[in-house]
C-alpha cells in the first residue's frame, strides 16, 4: 500500500509539475507579443536580443566543437563497419541523417540546457530569494512579461539556428573523415548528403529544436520560480533545471522519433 | 472623518496548521505614519505581505483606498499597486541594473513619459533621498544605508499615495538609521504620503510614528498614539518597551524535551 501511495504521489507530483509548465508556457507566450520590436513595450526587444546573444552567440563555439567531435566519432564508428563491406560512401548518409533528424537538435538542447537553462534558474532563483520578483509584482510589473517572455522569444528564435549550425558542423566533420580515410572530396560528400536526406528530415530536426527550446526555457524558469530559502537553494535549482530539462528533452525526443517512425514508413 | 487609506479586517493567516495572524483588524488613516511594532516572528512581515497583496489570507479582508485587493479585478489591483510604493527589508534592488535604472524602471514600465523626462524625474527622486551623485553606481557598490535610500527612491518613483517600509533600519548603524528616519519624516512632509512602517526598533518607532500598532503572537495588542503606547500597562507592551527577555528553557515542553534528550525516565511527564 505504501508503495502504491508513493507511486501515486509521484505521478500526481509529476502531472502537477507538467501542468505548471503548461500554465507558465501559456502565460509567457501570451506575453511574448509585448516583446516584439515596434509592437511591444520599450526595452523588451533589447532584453530579448541580450538573451539571444547569451543563448546563441556565446554557445556557438561549444556547439561547434561538440558537433565536429560527434560527427567525426559517428563517421569513424560507422566507417569501421562499412569499410568491411566496401560501402564507405554510406558513412555520409548516416552522418547526414543522424544529425538532421536527431543529433543536431539533441546536442544543441544539451548545451543550451547546461549553459542557459541553469543560468535562467539561477537568475530567477536569486531574484526570488532577494525579493526582486516580489518587488516587480508590487510595482505592478508582470514578472512573466518582464523576466520570462524575452527568454522564450530569444530561445525560440535562436535554438533552431543553433541546430542548423550543429547539423552543418557535424556533416562537415563527416566529410572531413571521408577525405582523410578515402580521399572523397567535399563536393562528393555533399552530393551524398543531398541524396540521402529529405526536406522532412530537416523540418523534423527543426520542429524538435523548437520543442526542446521550449522545454529547456520552461524548466529553467520554473525551477527558478520554485526556489525558496537562501543561496544553497539557488544552486540546487540550477542543478535540478539541467537534470529535469535533459530528462524531458530525451523523453520528448523518444516521443517524436516514435511518431516519425510510424508516420514516415516509405 | 476620511475613509481609511488601508483597512485590514479580521486578517487570519494559517501556515501548516499554525495561526500566524489571528483576526487582525487595523485602519490606517490618510496622511499618517503608522508603525507596526512587534518582536521577531510575531507576524509583522506576514501582515505586510498581505497588505501589499503578495499573499492571500485564509480569512479576512485587506482594503486599500476602499478596494478589497483580494477580490478586485486585475486592472484595479494594478491601479492600487501603482499608488503604493514598497521599500523591502533586503532592498530588492535589481543587481544587474544601475541605481538609475532601478529607479527609472517603474517610470519606463508604467508610464508613457519620454526618455528625457524619465531622466529628469529619476534624478529628482535620487536627489530627494540624497543619492543624486550615485546614479551610475551598481547596487553592489553601495553601502547598506545607500541601498535602503535607493530602494526608497524607487518606491517613490511614481509619487505613490502610500509608502510601505519593511524594517527600514534593520542592519544599519544608529546614525544611518536616524538619517533614514529623517528621510521618512521628510517624505511625509513633502508628499503627504500615508506610510506603514514595519519595525522592531523602538527609537525609530517613537521618532517617526503618528500611531503605533503592536503585534504579539499573531494578534494585535493595541493601536495607540505614541504617548498612550509609552504609558501602557499591558504586560506584553511593557516587556517590549522595558526589553525584558523571555525566560529560556523554563517551559514545560522545554523541560520535557531536555529530559528526553538526557534519556531520563518520565520524559513525557
Amino acid at each position: 500500500m505504501n508503495l502504491l501511495e508513493s507511486a501515486g504521489g509521484g505521478v500526481i507530483n509529476g502531472l502537477g509539475y507538467v501542468g505548471g509548465l503548461g500554465i507558465q508556457l501559456w502565460s509567457a507566450l501570451r506575453a511574448s507579443a509585448r516583446v516584439l520590436p515596434i509592437l511591444g513595450k520599450r526595452g523588451r526587444w533589447r532584453a530579448a536580443i541580450g538573451q539571444m546573444a547569451a543563448i546563441g552567440v556565446d554557445a556557438l563555439p561549444m556547439i561547434a566543437i561538440m558537433s565536429v567531435c560527434t560527427g567525426f566519432i559517428l563517421a569513424m564508428q560507422v566507417g569501421a563497419e562499412l569499410r568491411r563491406f566496401g560501402a564507405l560512401q554510406y558513412v555520409m548518409d548516416t552522418v547526414a541523417i543522424g544529425f538532421t533528424r536527431e543529433l543536431g537538435a539533441m546536442l544543441t538542447a544539451i548545451v543550451v540546457s547546461g549553459r542557459s537553462g541553469s543560468a535562467f534558474s539561477a537568475e530567477i532563483g536569486t531574484m526570488m530569494v532577494t525579493s526582486e520578483i516580489d518587488a516587480l509584482r508590487t510595482m505592478a510589473i508582470d514578472p512573466v512579461e518582464f523576466v520570462l517572455a524575452p527568454k522564450y522569444v530569444a530561445a525560440l528564435l535562436v535554438v533552431p539556428c543553433l541546430t542548423v549550425m550543429s547539423n552543418v558542423f557535424g556533416i562537415l566533420a563527416g566529410a572531413g573523415f571521408m577525405y582523410v580515410s578515402a580521399r572523397i572530396t567535399l563536393a562528393m560528400s555533399l552530393n551524398y548528403v543531398a541524396d540521402s536526406i529529405a526536406l522532412r528530415d530537416v523540418l523534423m530536426g527543426l520542429l524538435k529544436s523548437l520543442v526542446f527550446a521550449t522545454i529547456v526555457v520552461s524548466v529553467g524558469c520554473m525551477e527558478g520560480f520554485r526556489t525558496r530559502g537562501g543561496p544553497d537553494a539557488v544552486g540546487r535549482s540550477a542543478t535540478s533545471a539541467v537534470v529535469k530539462s535533459t530528462f524531458l528533452v530525451i523523453l520528448a525526443d523518444a516521443f517524436f522519433t516514435a511518431i516519425y517512425y510510424m508516420v514516415c514508413k516509405d | 472623518m476620511a475613509a481609511p487609506m488601508i483597512s485590514v479586517a479580521g486578517l487570519t493567516v494559517v501556515y501548516g496548521g499554525r495561526r500566524v495572524l489571528d483576526g487582525v483588524t487595523l485602519d490606517i488613516e490618510p496622511g499618517e505614519i503608522m508603525v507596526l511594532l512587534g518582536g521577531s516572528g510575531c507576524g509583522k512581515s506576514t501582515m505586510l505581505r498581505h497588505i501589499i497583496g503578495l499573499e492571500r489570507p485564509a480569512l479576512g479582508t485587506v482594503r486599500v483606498r476602499g478596494v478589497d485587493i483580494n477580490r478586485c479585478s486585475a486592472k484595479e489591483l494594478k491601479e492600487i499597486r501603482r499608488a503604493m510604493g514598497v521599500a523591502f527589508q533586503e532592498t530588492a534592488l535589481f543587481n544587474s541594473m544601475s541605481v538609475k535604472e532601478n529607479v527609472s524602471l517603474p517610470l519606463r514600465e508604467l508610464t508613457t513619459l519620454a526618455d528625457p523626462v524619465i531622466e529628469i524625474m529619476t534624478y529628482l527622486k535620487l536627489s530627494a533621498v540624497g543619492l543624486g551623485e550615485a546614479e551610475h553606481l551598481m547596487p553592489g557598490e553601495l553601502s547598506g544605508g545607500m541601498k535602503k535610500r535607493a530602494a526608497v527612491a524607487r518606491a517613490i518613483a511614481l509619487d505613490p499615495e502610500i509608502l510601505i517600509f519593511d524594517e527600514p533600519s534593520a542592519g544599519l548603524d544608529p546614525i544611518v538609521a536616524a538619517g533614514l528616519d529623517d528621510l521618512i519624516l521628510f517624505l511625509k512632509r513633502a508628499f503627504q504620503m500615508t506610510m506603514l512602517v514595519v519595525t522592531h526598533e523602538l527609537a525609530s518607532a517613537f521618532r517617526i510614528a503618528d500611531r503605533i500598532a503592536m503585534l504579539h503572537n499573531g494578534s494585535l495588542v493595541t493601536v495607540a498614539d505614541k504617548g498612550s503606547f509609552r504609558a501602557s500597562a499591558d504586560p506584553r507592551i511593557r516587556q517590549f518597551l522595558d526589553r525584558v527577555p523571555d525566560p529560556v528553557g523554563e517551559s514545560t515542553a522545554a523541560q520535557s524535551r531536555m529530559r528526553e534528550l538526557a534519556g531520563m525516565k518520565g520524559a513525557a511527564a
